[in-house]
């Protein structure tokens, strides 16, 4: 029997790390759909004669200071939440592997204006932009994700042109050009397969920063604006209740902890399997 | 070196007059009327005449390049107006509310200090131990926690439950224990891990070897050699987050009603208050810059070869 190991041996422990991941991952979309297809509460409709009771088969979670529902807001919470993270971040990634590429593959007048561009953003942080546009645009979700997507798709493009001016240099892109391919196909064909992973790795590393930065945002009320169910905008609504009902409280910010370890762990998993740990991190 | 700073000054400079300009034209193209917001203020009923005599005090009137020149060249003489709100020049708002921001930030990092060196040297020392495995919970931890929901849950439980501290304002000390604890704890998580890491790099370092070889005690070679050579890493990725830990001061400073210059912007962005917007987006360009610049310093200071390097390079 020496041979004879553990059906899942140590070198598989993060495969599996990733699998729960993923499964969570999906299990809290599916949970998020069944909530927008199935739940029958109004997130939104009050009903005073109900406010602030506990739970009851009817509202497992109880109700909140107005009668609402506090499942169903909980729920759809999550939707707004991790809805407006990945809008943001999907539209970052169709802005900057474009610009990325074309930065790096092509150089020329392009890159050198990206590049001015890019040390300019870099000069300042992120966050702080973030801070600065949604005060310049005013309060709300909308303009926290224009945000969010005018400070993001810069590191996206950032990180897709050094990997494309690494990738130029390989002999199959060479061949290619000898063969004639124009340089769209080239970028379409040949490179973007192979920068789409390190791209999805940084991607799913910053959803979760995304999510706490709307929730935080939403809290102070430059995000989501009340009566709309976002996570960090139920906890600023219901602090005047934390004495009285501590579980809304605790409710939306296991939420956010919750998703967010999730999302992270999903960055981690994806990062292993890429194994592009140190491109992501320099 | 003075070449270096000299660009980055240019660079933040740049930088700035390019978002004065963009958030210059939010002011005069924004859907609130600067002029109806100040005259509202009192929520009194306002003449057509009012508002057209305030417009051309104001100078809005102008060619919006002309307004632009005119605000920059006050804006060189540090000076932006007054709020639209309360009528008191931004600069002397902003100054207000700045040495409370300072006191929260500087809290908060020894805070950061006290979790992060004690838990980070453990967990490089006793590498895979009961102590790096809670390390690396807390920061697994620390990493999903949002820092407005620890702050509220020390809200209800020192504050409320307990009633060991203040919970609100800024009177002293005890206002500040909570806010920088908050603070503190949400950003050391990142710290202990990155701090852990550095120190098992330089520990694997020849130098180590030759100090042990020169016969040294394993303290001294752990706490002046290895941790010496540990921090860049750490004081770099200081650097990098500067941006996120302006943000936590922020919306700490929100949660706990604390008078600072963050508080101060959120509510300048809900009033939609623009000088002191602008007055803020300044005074963050000024302590990035700064904070920068001593990071850059410090690299030098904390590695003997790069000072080496520069010499032979102009030398």
């Amino acid at each position: 029997m020496k041979g004879w190991s553990l059906p899942w041996p140590k070198a598989n422990k993060r495969r599996w790390l990733g699998a729960v991941a993923w499964l969570c991952v999906l299990l809290v979309g599916i949970v998020a759909i069944y909530a927008f297809f199935v739940l029958r509460h109004d997130p939104t409709l009050t009903n005073l004669d109900h406010r602030l009771q506990g739970g009851s088969l009817q509202h497992p979670l109880g109700t909140d200071q107005l009668g609402r529902d506090v499942l169903t807001r909980l729920l759809l919470g999550g939707q707004q939440t991790i809805g407006y993270s990945l809008l943001a971040l999907t539209v970052s990634l169709v802005i900057g592997i474009p610009f990325g590429l074309i930065s790096g593959f092509r150089r020329g007048l392009v890159d050198r204006i990206f590049m001015r561009i890019a040390d300019g953003f870099l000069a300042f942080p992120d966050t702080i932009v973030a801070i600065v546009l949604s005060g310049l645009l005013g309060a709300g979700i909308g303009n926290l994700v224009l945000a969010i997507v005018i400070v993001k798709w810069v590191s996206y493009a950032r990180l897709v042109r050094s990997t494309v001016l690494a990738e130029s240099q390989k002999d199959y892109v060479l061949i290619a050009r000898t063969n004639g391919l124009s340089p769209g196909k080239i970028m379409r064909k040949h490179l973007f397969p192979h920068i789409a992973g390190h791209v999805l790795v940084l991607a799913s590393l910053d959803l979760g920063k995304v999510i706490l930065l709307i929730s935080a945002f939403s809290y102070i009320g430059l995000g989501a604006q009340p009566p709309t169910p976002e996570w960090g905008a139920m906890l600023n609504d219901a602090r005047p209740y934390f004495q009285s009902k501590p579980e809304f409280m605790i409710y939306p910010g296991l939420a956010i902890v919750v998703t967010v370890l999730l999302t992270n762990m999903l960055g981690d998993y994806l990062r292993d399997r890429f194994d592009v740990k140190k491109e992501v991190q320099s | 070196m003075i070449q270096i700073l000299i660009r980055k000054f240019l660079e933040v400079l740049l930088f700035l007059l390019f978002i004065t300009f963009v958030s210059f034209l939010f002011i005069r193209l924004a859907p609130g009327d600067p002029v109806l917001t100040i005259l509202n203020v009192d929520e009194l009923s306002v003449s057509q005449e009012q508002v057209e005599a305030l417009r051309e005090e104001m100078g809005f009137n102008e060619p919006l390049l002309v307004q632009y020149g005119r605000w920059l060249i006050s804006f060189i003489q540090l000076d932006f107006g007054s709020s639209y709100t309360t009528g008191q020049p931004v600069m002397d708002v902003i100054f207000r509310g700045l040495p409370a921001t300072l006191e929260l930030a500087g809290g908060a990092l020894i805070v950061m200090l006290a979790v992060s060196i004690p838990l980070g040297s453990l967990s490089a020392l006793y590498r895979n131990s009961w102590i790096d495995q809670a390390s690396r919970i807390l920061s697994i931890l620390g990493a999903a926690v949002p820092s407005f929901w620890l702050g509220l849950l020390f809200i209800d439980l020192f504050g409320v439950r307990l009633n060991w501290f203040p919970t609100m304002g800024r009177d002293g000390l005890l206002t500040l224990v909570l806010p920088s604890l908050t603070l503190g704890l949400a950003i050391s998580g990142v710290y202990v891990r990155l701090l852990r890491s550095s120190l098992l790099d330089s520990l694997s370092q020849e130098f180590i070897r030759a100090a042990r070889g020169r016969g040294l005690s394993e303290r001294r070679i752990f706490f002046v050699h290895a941790f010496r050579h540990s921090l860049p890493p750490v004081i770099t990725f200081f650097g990098v987050s500067l941006g996120s830990l302006i943000g936590g001061v922020l919306v700490i400073e929100v949660l706990f009603a604390y008078p600072g210059i963050g508080k101060l912007v959120v509510d300048a962005i809900r009033g939609r208050d623009y000088p002191l917007i602008q007055g803020y987006i300044l005074m963050m360009a000024v302590i990035v810059f700064i904070v920068n610049t001593c990071v850059d310093l410090s690299y030098r200071y904390l590695n003997p070869e790069m000072r080496i390097k520069e010499r032979e390079v102009s030398g």
